[in-house]
């Protein structure tokens, strides 16, 4: 090939790293740039800290965090003894037969679409969760921690069976020569030299469960208040960016949704922060 | 630690195996109980018949035809966006960037790939209003719009299969056509790429699927519950997803509500049959670096 396609292909190349990077500085800088107003106006101590009023002038983002931080904690609060639970039926009690097929099954489940979750749920676990609480509609912080805990499972067993089966064999055969039972093998094992993996794994976890939209917005109940227990509705940031109604585009309900979109952003990148440190993305590149 | 204690961690791993596996059983199978009797082609073309719909003769009103059309173009219109500037990235990071950039680069993407996607169809949300303001007062959210900002989410996926694919090959791969005198860009392009299409193409597909499950991206940037077949870019459309969650907010009779449960099994199992392809490519190339190492 002559010189000066080599070199014009290299361009190309170079231009197309550089755009898709720039997305998310794009992506930030127009979080930035829609709620800038309000940081100018000295109203974002406001919007952090009151509650959500329009008609008394209030548009406090605080309780969709409360709410997004209880959902989300309660989902992770699920899952985690379920993924822990699956991970280690997978990669050491049963290696064969029912855990080649739970691990099967783990891997469908990231195929399925949120939408079609929430949309079962509507019908199988909210009438169900209606039942027990007696009150509400039953679409409440309960219900959508329930169905997030099964979206954010696979996440956790994946990244735990793949945390697991990365124990070096050497580790495992001298536990093994010492008379170690599989359960030995576990607990004093495979869980303390794998325990940077569980954290990664709970940690990304955590972020699907922060940034996930349907499932909160369908079946949460989006109720504009602090919820006060497992049977309130709640409202998350995800849902309530979901929700706009875009009629004024300069009034602050709508630039409050920038705020939200800012929030998410900022904790997107914690994530990936605590994932670096944890050496989360050098562990995934190896592979 | 004690026989007991032993026997009861065994004992808890198996009650929550079973626990999952039960909980996606019933799932799916409520699913496929209410939605298998409302599949037949009245549910998907309505009162109009079949041919006549496809060959776009007459609209379809009450059925799912215009969503799966819509979300089918939607697709198309995607990933037409992201598969050049994300394979052309992924050989960037994994052949000429240098050292000194690639950690920025890297973050950079990890971010984009953990981002909420209601952030990005937020972003979308905000170009378009950006636009109507500053260029054309005819800009709304509308299909290209929706593309364009489903592209940036699945752009991630396709920039790393590519980037892993060729920094995974083999050392003797990589070096045996630029020791035959190959240039840098025809390595890349006759030899590396090719050795290792069905796994970029598997990340290709994983895309594909995520494009069309996703609904918070598009339910901010132009889809709407009515709009027939999109007859422009600049027009707003119907799509599966967010059907669904349209008439599981608003159904009116009991035939909407079934036809909720038929689209629900619709886009499973689009999203299953994308699921499984991408796994077969997958273990194809698995078992070729078996044979090959």
């Amino acid at each position: 090939m002559r010189p000066s396609i080599e070199k014009f292909a290299e361009k190309g190349f170079l231009l197309s790293a550089l755009l898709s990077a720039s997305i998310t500085i794009f992506i930030f800088s127009f979080m930035f740039l829609f709620s800038l107003p309000l940081f100018k106006g000295g109203h974002i101590a406001q919007f952090l800290r009151l509650g959500w009023n329009p008609y008394d002038g209030k548009f406090g983002v605080l309780p969709m965090m409360v709410g997004t931080v209880i959902i989300a904690s309660f989902a992770i609060l699920i899952a985690t003894p379920f993924g822990i639970g699956c991970s280690a039926l997978i990669s050491v009690f049963s290696q064969r037969n029912f855990g080649r097929f739970l691990r099967k099954l783990v891997e469908f489940m990231t195929g399925i679409p949120t939408v079609v979750y929430s949309f079962v749920a509507i019908f199988l676990l909210v009438p169900l969760v209606r039942e027990i609480f007696q009150k509400g509609t039953g679409m409440c912080v309960l219900t959508a921690s329930i169905m997030l805990a099964l979206l954010i499972l696979p996440t956790i067993v994946l990244f735990l069976t793949d945390a697991f089966n990365s124990v070096p064999k050497s580790y495992l055969n001298a536990a093994e020569a010492l008379g170690a039972t599989p359960v030995q093998k576990l607990i004093y094992v495979i869980i303390p030299s794998a325990w940077k993996g569980i954290i990664s794994g709970l940690v990304l976890a955590a972020g699907r469960a922060v940034g996930d939209t349907m499932i909160s917005l369908m079946i949460a109940g989006n109720a504009l208040q602090i919820p006060k227990g497992l049977s309130d509705a709640a409202r998350t940031l995800t849902a309530h960016i979901a929700l706009i109604i875009a009629s004024d585009y300069e009034s602050p309900e709508f630039k409050s949704i920038f705020v939200c979109g800012l929030i998410l952003f900022v904790f997107t990148m914690l994530i990936v922060l605590v994932l670096r440190l944890l050496g989360y993305f050098e562990i995934l590149r190896e592979r | 630690m004690n026989r007991l204690t032993e026997h009861g961690i065994t004992l808890f791993a198996w009650i929550t195996g079973i626990i999952v596996i039960g909980a996606i059983g019933v799932l799916l199978s409520f699913l496929l109980y209410k939605g298998i009797p409302a599949l037949n082609p009245s549910m998907i073309f309505g009162e109009t018949r079949p041919l006549d719909a496809l060959l776009l003769k007459k609209a379809v009103v009450d059925g799912l035809f215009p969503a799966i059309a819509g979300t089918i173009l939607l697709i198309i219109t995607s990933i037409i966006w992201a598969i050049p500037i994300g394979v052309a990235s992924g050989i960037y990071l994994a052949e000429y960037c240098n050292v000194r950039w690639k950690p920025l680069f890297n973050f950079l993407l990890d971010v984009l790939a953990g981002i909420p996607s209601i952030l990005v169809g937020l972003f979308g949300f905000a170009i378009s209003i950006f636009l109507h303001r500053h260029l054309s007062e005819h800009i709304y959210p509308c299909f290209l719009i929706s593309s364009l900002a489903l592209a940036c989410l699945v752009l991630p996926y396709i920039i790393r299969t590519t980037e892993q694919s060729l920094t995974n090959l083999p050392f003797s791969i990589k070096t045996t056509g630029l020791a035959l005198g190959a240039s840098r860009l025809q390595n890349i392009l006759f030899i590396l790429i090719p050795y290792n299409l069905s796994s970029i193409i598997s990340g290709i597909i994983l895309a594909i699927g995520r494009c069309a499950e996703d609904t918070a991206v598009i339910m901010l940037t132009g889809v709407v519950a009515m709009a027939g077949i999109p007859t422009s870019v600049f027009s707003q459309y119907e799509a599966i997803p967010f059907y669904i969650f349209y008439i599981s907010s608003d159904y009116n009779s009991q035939q909407e509500l079934m036809q909720g449960f038929g689209a629900s099994i619709i886009l499973l199992g689009i999203c299953a049959f994308l699921f499984t392809l991408s796994n077969i490519l997958k273990r194809k190339v698995a078992i070729r670096f078996a044979t090959h190492t």
